[in-house]
């Protein structure tokens, strides 16, 4: 019998709507699920290998317990009875002498963190964090700072854009489907396209214009770019009239900062600095400056992201075709949203561990800061933290000095990994709790924010091939098992999608035909004579007075980056369109497309070294070092070296890319203490390494 | 050539790998076995920055030289459409096809000890529909179409261009 199901994939965290045919209960066929018109059938390579993720072997099949020491590999399997038993008992232990805000928990945020989140409420703990702190904190940080409103609060009309600009955005290659197409329909439909980054990316190949920044200046070139918009006038002077506030103090700040200054720290010249402002004055207000992606970067990265949010408003492009929008939710149509799982829950009114919402008190304490949660770990401060769930999250590749995280993270007395791969995390757990792959799970029901809001559902599609369960199962199965039973009252999948549809009049079949509803046909748009804004005057703050009350300022000088010295470069990384976040290095399909990483260095660099292309080199930071092949090439800044991220794993377990390329964040030697103080993100590109030939 | 084309708009290509990741899954190839592939062109020392990707897979020759040198006859060509495949219960492995052909496009299965290639995803046109590779491009840069079909599109889409920015 062959059927079609609806899905959203889970082979990387974009999770794309998915149709898939199954035949006598095999899949068959997968594709984009283009009952949603921005998809189509298309699906990006991961999502393509999807089934072969499912036939690999080269993951955890069934419970299995840790024997001998943390990370060293020596695994027993168990039923899931005893995987729960031991489980319990430990955490047990930890509550009746430190209290259910002894556990922590972490995975990848996303729609459906609702029930993971509902979780650990239940066990009373206020410690779920999400990754965002090696990704989006700073740019969440920064436009909470000028709009009140999160990161994720805008969407980006690349459509009908005039100018995109693009601070290290890599949109064709660190890769969503939908955005990708509305981009490159972006440019045929004659947007510019300018991007910057010290490294020429295959976005760099769409643009109009590149810039081969130095590595850790955006911040001053936004600066000269912002002091020649204000200088010049060419803002969008009625928008900002209306809703900007802090203009003059502004002008002002900036006066220093002009595009020849600007030209000294960057090495872009104040000649095409200029041309670009008086392009962005034609083009406004379709203009979008994207305020970063995975900006978990620089010390100032925050500044960077905020003074790109200010620019948006500057250009008069919010709320506005071809520049940015306010995602809309069920609200906005009139509409009941989901029910929270939570809401099951008693409130928790603990502080957290990693001082979200105390210590930093305007910080989001709905994702958390997965490394100041470690300093809780190592200190004890402001309170024991003993166990530590991590869903289908990597930190030790995530996070920098994976060394160092070790030491931290051995001092819990419990570590649960649930995930569907041998991660380096899981290999390094007590307990892996294998989950099924997005194929054979459920999901809870997710929002679908946007012009168009509604629901979407994630349907198993075919059965588990091994002994795994569903994420759904697994929490609902644990929370019964240490009591909180009331907290999760459902016995299927279709119990909690019951229970999440109550207030919205919806039933689980309404989903059968497309895989998602929508609240409503017609695109809904604010009225733009009439925003309002989260901050506490309603307006776009240039200058937030509640978050400079707080410590942080709005407007900061510039500091220079350090300049690597000789034979040093600064460390970068990224990713390709076909494997990310180390979740793909292994996949039987994927794995052949790239299976070691090479070192980007630039040509002069690598000539004043002794270096061609294709030689051995070794990379270095204090006692870490590795051997990897060298690209040599004019497509990096000579300040800086580049790596694809996820490779070099030290688990076994994935033969097929165990040992082979080099892993960027071991090289981060001390970097897990050192975070950008405004917005907290990590620094993922503040570390120096030598080269050397081999 | 067969009564069909594939064309690929250099420029919406992203290099993303998914045309050959959906044929591998399709036709369930080993490791090292590309039906289609996508080739990187890297820029030249000065020129404009970035890669290009170039998509080539079978191009299902009018005169199929590899059917031509074909001993047992396992190279065929249908009749109906033009679609170069191979019938691998007649192959024998002798690998006089990947000789023959200019881009040396048959793939060698060693498990098997048989050739095999692109076969335009028959079965799916079969049923009214296209190649996987196509199908599911991320960005839509494939197009499974008819050459003359393919002109036309190709002129209309510069006509349109070449006006664009008229007064």
């Amino acid at each position: 019998m062959k059927e079609t199901q609806y899905s959203i994939c889970g082979m990387c965290a974009v999770r794309c709507p998915v149709t898939v045919h199954v035949e006598d209960g095999k899949p068959v066929w997968i594709e984009g699920n283009d009952n949603d018109s921005a998809m189509g059938r298309s699906l990006c390579a991961k999502g393509g290998a999807s089934f072969a993720q499912r036939l690999d072997k080269q993951r955890p099949t069934a419970p299995m317990v840790r024997m001998g020491q943390r990370g060293e590999g020596q695994w027993r399997e168990v039923s899931w009875d005893e995987a729960y038993d031991y489980i319990t008992t430990r955490l047990n232990a930890i509550i009746a002498e430190h209290g259910g805000r002894a556990i922590m928990f972490s995975d990848r945020g996303g729609p459906f963190a609702d029930l993971r989140k509902a979780f650990v409420k239940a066990l009373g703990s206020p410690n779920y964090h999400n990754h965002d702190c090696t990704c989006g904190r700073s740019v969440h940080h920064a436009s909470q700072s000028v709009y009140g409103l999160g990161r994720k609060g805008f969407n980006y009309d690349y459509e009908n854009a005039r100018h995109i600009v693009l601070f290290g955005r890599n949109i064709t290659e660190s890769l969503r489907v939908k955005e990708v197409k509305s981009f490159l329909k972006g440019i045929k439909n004659g947007a510019k396209v300018t991007y910057i980054d010290p490294r020429a990316s295959v976005t760099a190949g769409k643009a109009t214009r590149f810039w081969q920044i130095r590595p850790g200046t955006d911040y001053a070139l936004l600066l000269g770019i912002a002091h020649s918009v204000v200088y010049n006038n060419y803002y969008d002077e009625e928008f900002v009239e209306r809703y900007v506030i802090g203009l003059p103090a502004f002008k002002t700040f900036l006066a220093p900062y002009t595009p020849e200054w600007a030209a000294q720290e960057t090495g872009i010249s104040a000649e095409e600095i200029e041309a670009f402002c008086l392009e962005l004055k034609k083009d406004r207000p379709k203009v979008i400056i994207h305020p970063g992606w995975n900006l978990a970067r620089y010390r100032d990265s925050f500044y960077a992201s905020r003074m790109i949010h200010i620019l948006n408003a500057l250009m008069g492009s919010i709320e506005q075709p071809g520049g940015l929008f306010y995602v809309k939710g069920p609200k906005d149509a009139g509409k009941a949203g989901l029910k929270s799982l939570g809401a099951l829950s008693p409130a928790v009114t603990e502080d957290r561990a990693d001082g979200c919402g105390t210590r930093f008190p305007l910080w989001d304490k709905g994702a958390g800061m997965l490394h100041l949660a470690y300093e809780a770990i190592e200190t004890g401060e402001p309170y024991p933290v003993k166990a530590y769930f991590v869903h289908r999250h990597n930190p030790l590749i995530a996070l920098p000095d994976t060394r160092e995280q070790k030491r931290i993270l051995d001092k819990l007395d419990l570590i649960v990994a649930v995930d569907i791969n041998f991660s380096e995390m899981a290999w390094f757990a007590d307990v892996i709790l294998p989950e099924n792959t997005y194929l054979e799970r459920a999901s809870i029901l997710r929002t679908e924010k946007g012009l168009k809001p509604g629901f979407g559902r994630r349907q198993k599609c075919v059965e588990p091939l091994n002994n795994t369960k569903a994420g759904w199962e697994i929490y609902c199965d644990l929370a019964k098992r240490m009591g909180k039973g009331d907290c999760f009252p459902f016995e299927s999948i279709e119990d909690i999608w019951q229970y999440q549809l109550q207030d919205t009049g919806l039933t689980a079949a309404d989903f059968d035909e497309k895989g998602f509803v929508k609240l409503t046909d017609k695109a809904i748009w604010y009225d733009r004579d009439n925003l309002k804004f989260g901050t506490d005057s309603g307006k776009i703050e240039i200058v937030n007075p509640k978050w400079e009350a707080a410590g942080i300022v709005s407007l900061a000088p510039y500091v220079s980056p350090e300049t690597p010295p000789p034979g040093s470069f600064r460390l970068l990384a990224g990713r390709s369109g076909y494997q990310a976040h180390g979740h793909h290095h292994n996949n039987p399909i994927l794995h052949e497309f790239l299976d070691h990483n090479k070192l980007w260095i630039n040509t002069r660099a690598a000539a004043e070294l002794g270096i061609k292309d294709g030689d051995q080199v070794r990379v270095a930071s204090g006692d870490i070092q590795g051997v990897i092949t060298a690209y040599v090439t004019d497509l990096i800044h000579p300040e800086a070296v580049f790596m694809l991220h996820g490779y070099g794993t030290d688990v076994p377990a994935r033969k097929r890319s165990f040992g082979k390329g080099l892993a960027d964040q071991i090289f981060m030697v001390g970097k897990l203490k050192a975070w950008d103080k405004a917005g907290g993100g990590v620094n993922l590109a503040e570390s120096f390494v030598t080269v050397t030939p081999v | 050539m067969s009564k069909y084309i594939v064309t690929q708009n250099v420029a919406d290509c992203i290099g993303c790998r998914a045309c050959e990741v959906h044929c591998k899954d399709k036709n369930n190839t080993l490791p090292g076995v590309f039906y289609c592939r996508i080739l990187e062109v890297k820029p030249e020392a000065g020129g404009k920055p970035g890669s290009d990707f170039v998509y080539l897979s079978c191009f299902h020759c009018e005169k199929p030289w590899c059917v031509d040198v074909c001993p047992t006859g396992a190279m065929r060509r249908r009749p109906e459409d033009g679609i170069v495949y191979v019938e691998q219960k007649a192959c024998v492995g002798c690998k006089a096809c990947i000789t023959a052909c200019p881009w040396t496009v048959p793939q060698w299965n060693p498990e098997t000890g048989k050739v095999e290639k692109c076969d335009l995803c028959k079965d799916r046109i079969d049923q009214g529909l296209e190649p996987a590779c196509i199908t599911k491009c991320t960005t839509g840069c494939l197009s499974f179409t008819f050459p003359d079909k393919a002109s036309q599109e190709a002129r209309q889409s510069y006509a349109e261009k070449l006006l664009k920015h008229r007064r």
